[in-house]
This record gives C-alpha cells, structure tokens and sequence, in this order.
C-alpha cells in the first residue's frame, strides 16, 4: 500500500525550534544563532561583543562544539554566562540541545543569547535552535566565493560579518566579490566588516544589535 | 554528518505514518531533498540501514529524489539553475546582480512510503 507522506523530515526540530522562539520572546530577549567555518574568528568576535557590551547586556552564551570546552572558557572569562554543548563528533548543534541547555542556563535576566554553533558552513542551517536570526561569520582567510559555494547558510542569515578585515593586505580577497555572492540570493542580508582583533567596525554591528534587542523588548 | 539526525526524524514520521494505518512492513520510502540541502544520499542510506536493524522497517529500500538549485532573477523573472558556467549572479537574462530568490534546491521531505 502506498501512502502519501509529504512531511518535512526535521518537522519536529522546528516544532521544538518554534517553542524555543515564543518563549525567548515572551522574554524580549534578542537570540541569535552563530554559525560560520571553523577558524573564522567566531568566538573572537564573540568575545569582544561581550566585553564591549558587558555594561549595557546582560548575554548569555550556549558553546557548541565537536570536543573540548575551551571555547566557553573563553567566553566565560569575559564574566558572560556560558553553557557548553559537547556535541561529541555531532557537526551541529539541534533545538533539543539548546533547550536542554538553556534549562542549565536559567534565562530570566538575560537580554540576548547567543547559540555559537558548532563551526561548519553546511549541516547548521538546517536545523533552527529558536533563534530569531542567523549571523554567519566570514574570514577573509577563507575564499571570497565561500557564499556562493555555500548559498544555502547565506540565503538564510539576516546577518554577514566578515571577519579579519586587518588582514586584507596580506590576502587575496575581494570583499566586492563576497559581498555580491551573498546578496546574489539575500538581498537583505546586513554586512559588517570588521576586526574583532582591533575592533575596527565592530561598532556597526554592536549597533545593529542594539537596535533588534530594542525591538525584541517593544514586541515582548 | 546530519545524516544521522535525519534518519532519526525520518525513521520517527515512518513508523507514525505506518502505525496510523495499521501498517507493520516497510517496502520502500521515498525521499525528496534539494541540492544545496547538501545531504550524502549514501550516509542517509547507511545511517537508515544501521538505525532500522532488526526492527519493521529493515530491509525497506530508499528512493532519494534530489531538485536542483533553481533560482529566480528579482528583476526579469528568469529562472535559472547556477552549475559550473552559469553564475548564481549576475542573471543571465538582465545581468541583475542581487536578490535572486531560491524557488528549489532546499526541499527535504518525505514523499510518500510503501508498507503493507
């Protein structure tokens, strides 16, 4: 006997996803779903973000990663609350985990929270986590035609950062070229350049951060 | 790698769809994903066959049907699908450079299965 299925195979990731959301936004509280290739600078710009903001935000951090807890550590030290997800070898972090995790976190007082994926440019955006956005990280040490190598995690982000801009003197990497590839399928997608080593730019997207939290908080 | 997640999911809407039809052997499922949902049709097959042995649905065979990426030019409507000498932009057509939307290539979903 045939039967007609046609179901979305991680319909129950998103239903679990779906949760997550209303309750962060029951909350007013900005969550972003951090994505990008290993390398990238991610938990450096992560850093920076809460050591600039640690006056104005309360942040929370949900650490995804194949092994090790280095890197909530680092985010740790920067007196930010973190939970770490050991995926253990797991190329992605699922809306099940990150709703584990954010019982171990508490979330009452928090402003935004931030899930740093596990670093990987293709099986993350898949899966939602209950963000209200994905910002993908892109280094100029990586090929400027990652984003149409990857159109998928580029088509479903509202936010570019493109990282290590101090370096661009010393690589081989056309920010115009980048920048067209990614808004080639997202024509709204914001783009920050920026050194999280120097802090140039950062302001940009400290601002734009500024703003969704403001906007989170009106809606709640 | 998310594979094995997705075997799991699907695995889970499988036996739901056969138990609500009084269903107890898998013969065949088929699954339609698109090409930039970048999943390994073999890992999907292998992850299926390790996670159903020795239950109902072992032994089913997979049909994988995969959509390729077509997207559509904002400005002239044009729809084309980017491969190793067609860009993903500019169009083709009008030479737009932005804001092509991708009308496949992103599917991922169970189709219909056969049991009896």
């Amino acid at each position: 006997m045939k039967v007609d299925v046609v179901r979305n195979i991680l319909e129950a990731n998103d239903a679990v996803a779906a949760e997550l959301n209303a309750r962060f936004s029951s909350l007013g509280i900005l969550a972003l779903n951090l994505m990008s290739s290993p390398g990238s600078g991610k938990t450096t710009v992560l850093e920076r973000t809460l050591t600039d903001l640690k006056q104005e935000f309360s942040i929370a951090v949900i650490e995804g990663d194949c092994q090790t807890e280095n890197d909530a550590r680092r985010v740790a030290a920067t007196g930010a609350r973190a939970v770490q997800i050991n995926t253990k070898g797991g190329c992605h972090l699922d809306s099940a985990m990150v709703r584990d995790a954010c019982d171990e976190l508490g979330l009452d007082g928090t402003d935004i929270l931030v899930v740093e994926n596990v670093g990987n440019l293709v099986c993350p955006a898949e899966f939602h986590v209950g963000e209200d956005y994905k910002v993908t990280i892109l280094s100029v040490t990586e090929g400027d035609d990652k984003p149409e190598k990857y159109p998928f995690i580029f088509a479903e982000s509202r936010v570019m950062i493109l990282n290590k801009i101090d370096l661009l003197p010393y690589v081989n990497f056309n920010v115009d070229r980048a920048c067209a590839f990614a808004r080639a399928v997202n024509r709204d997608i914001e783009i920050f350049s920026v050194s999280a080593t120097t802090g140039q730019g950062m302001e940009d997207w400290y601002a734009w951060l500024r703003r969704e939290r403001a906007a989170k908080q009106q809606k709640k | 790698m998310h594979e094995l997640s997705i075997a799991e999911s699907l695995i889970k809407i499988i036996s739901e769809e056969m138990h609500k039809h009084g269903l107890r052997k898998l013969l065949s499922v088929q699954i339609v994903y698109g090409q930039i949902s970048a999943i390994v049709p073999e890992a999907l097959e292998t992850a299926f066959e390790i996670l159903t042995h020795g239950t109902d649905l072992a032994g089913a065979q997979i049909g994988i049907t995969v959509k390729p990426m077509v997207v559509r030019c904002q400005r002239c409507g044009r729809e084309f699908s980017p491969s190793h000498d067609v860009r993903l932009a500019p169009c083709p057509d009008c030479g737009e450079d932005i804001g092509h939307s991708i009308i496949s290539g992103r599917e991922l979903y169970i189709d219909h299965i056969e049991a009896e």
